[in-house]
């Protein structure tokens, strides 16, 4: 047994007060700013289970809290969110390294390229966009006001959600990027003269796109990855889900690489969700442009700050695509 | 003056090696990685190759755009130097809302979409394809 598995045997056998050992520990790919791991419990009466384990890298730029994360997944899974079920969580550095929780096991695919590509996913890409927008319909209404959801920020009445994203991602940039982007201060002005006035508010998924989610032949199986849960404008979830980088190449497929924006929109507001205004997820849809370039230079940040990772070094150079993509969408009026 | 292989030819030794026998020999996420440090290797051909003329182009760009006077600087570091500089003063002309107004704004778009053509020639080739 690895040091990991020990710790993590010895870990799971506190809590559930028994005899653990854990084995076929192995990390899953993707995730470059948090690690993922699935293994094998047996406990001393002779059970056996199939677990996942999420665990913060040390030292990265991006700070979230892997006990948010859980208690997020416990009410998606209230609300009728398809999820992991979520087991046990620990946020002393002290007995892994770093924070982590543990969650069931669900078996099924993530590679969004396999997904779009595959002919064996052909069911689930016909099925998905319908499910993705009824999972979605079921994540706004999360219901804010739960005990367990206290630590979530809310915008203040005064700004709109959309005017708090803009300056948080605005002042990320400025902290962060040590080169100057031009491209990127032409879409700050043009965001920045058009904010959207939100509908409502409510919980944001904050990172909603194909490759967080688990699929199988059939269709959807979990949403996962909420780590960057927070509160706002619903549409920000659509525009998102249409940024140019999750189509993986089936461009003619804005939403996601499954489906035009209008067969999306029109399943959101089937499945119960509020009206869709197409001009403020046209906006969100920029801004995820922005946030994505700006994401791919904090992850370049943390290879510099000297956490050795070749996959965040290459992200650095991925900022030039969402620069192309913001011009591409705000030529024009 | 190096003896060959230039050093273009040596990244191409290393990368034909991480595709041909390193990939397929890993799995799951060090397979994955060997595939980004390829890719990675990629991508410093490329900008080995063109830096220099690609800097000179943007330089010429920026002191148009900017109207300010000038020789290119003949020595790499500095170009690399002076477009930094000269892009930094960009942004602040875009931030005090310059950019806003035509034909300025229609400009600076148009050179901003070359630099991040330029970018991607390097970058991501394939990405300029579609």
């Amino acid at each position: 047994m690895t040091d990991l598995a020990a710790a993590l045997a010895a870990y799971l056998g506190r809590q559930l007060g028994t005899g653990a050992s854990v084995s076929a520990l192995r990390r899953l790919p993707g995730g470059a700013s948090r690690e993922t791991w699935l293994f094998a419990l047996a406990t001393a009466d002779g059970r056996t289970e199939r677990l996942v384990l999420r665990r913060d890298p040390p030292g990265h730029v991006i700070e979230t809290s892997r006990r948010h994360e859980f208690l997020l997944l416990r009410e998606a899974a209230a609300a009728g969110v398809p999820v992991p079920r979520v087991r046990w969580c620990e946020e002393d550095p002290a007995v892994l390294g770093a924070p982590f929780f543990v969650m069931d096991y669900v078996e099924g695919e993530t590679l969004a390229r396999r997904l779009l590509r595959d002919a064996e996913y052909a069911p689930a890409r016909a099925a998905l966009p319908e499910q993705l927008a009824a999972a979605l319909v079921r994540v706004h209404a999360i219901d804010l006001d739960a005990l367990a959801l206290g630590f979530l920020a809310r915008p203040s009445a005064e700004t709109s959600p959309a005017g708090t994203e803009l300056a948080r991602y605005e002042s990320l940039f400025r902290a962060l990027a040590p080169e100057p982007h031009p491209a990127f201060e032409l879409a700050l002005r043009w965001l920045a003269a058009r904010l959207p006035a939100a509908k409502c508010r409510t919980l944001v998924h904050g990172d909603y796109r194909v490759g967080n989610v688990i699929f199988g032949p059939e269709g959807l199986r979990a949403v996962i990855d909420w780590e960057m849960v927070h509160v706002g404008d619903p549409m920000e979830d659509l525009g998102w889900l249409c940024v140019r980088a999750w189509r993986f190449g089936a461009d003619a497929m804005a939403a996601g690489g499954l489906s035009d924006r209008a067969r999306f929109f029109a399943a959101y507001e089937r499945a119960g969700g509020g009206v869709v205004d197409p001009a403020a997820v046209r906006w969100w849809e920029v801004f995820g442009n922005l946030k994505w370039g700006i994401i791919c230079i904090m992850q370049m940040q943390t290879f510099l700050a000297g956490v050795k990772s070749v996959e965040l070094a290459s992200l650095g150079r991925r900022t030039a695509e969402t620069e192309l993509e913001l011009l591409d969408l705000t030529e024009g009026p | 003056m190096q003896d060959r292989p230039t050093a273009r030819e040596l990244l191409a030794a290393v990368r034909d090696f991480l595709e041909a026998d390193v990939v397929a020999e890993l799995e799951g996420v060090k397979r994955f990685h060997a595939r980004v440090a390829a890719n990675v290797l990629a991508i410093v051909e490329r900008e080995i190759a063109s830096e220099e003329q690609t800097l000179l182009s943007e330089w010429e760009r920026l002191v148009r755009l900017l109207g300010v006077p000038g020789t290119a600087p003949a020595r790499l570091d500095e170009l690399r130097a002076s477009v930094r500089g000269l892009t930094e003063a960009l942004v602040g002309r875009i931030r005090e809302g310059e950019a806003d107004r035509e034909p300025f704004g229609r400009t600076v778009r148009e050179h901003v979409r070359e630099t991040v053509r330029e970018k991607l020639r390097v970058a991501n080739p394939r990405y300029l394809g579609g």
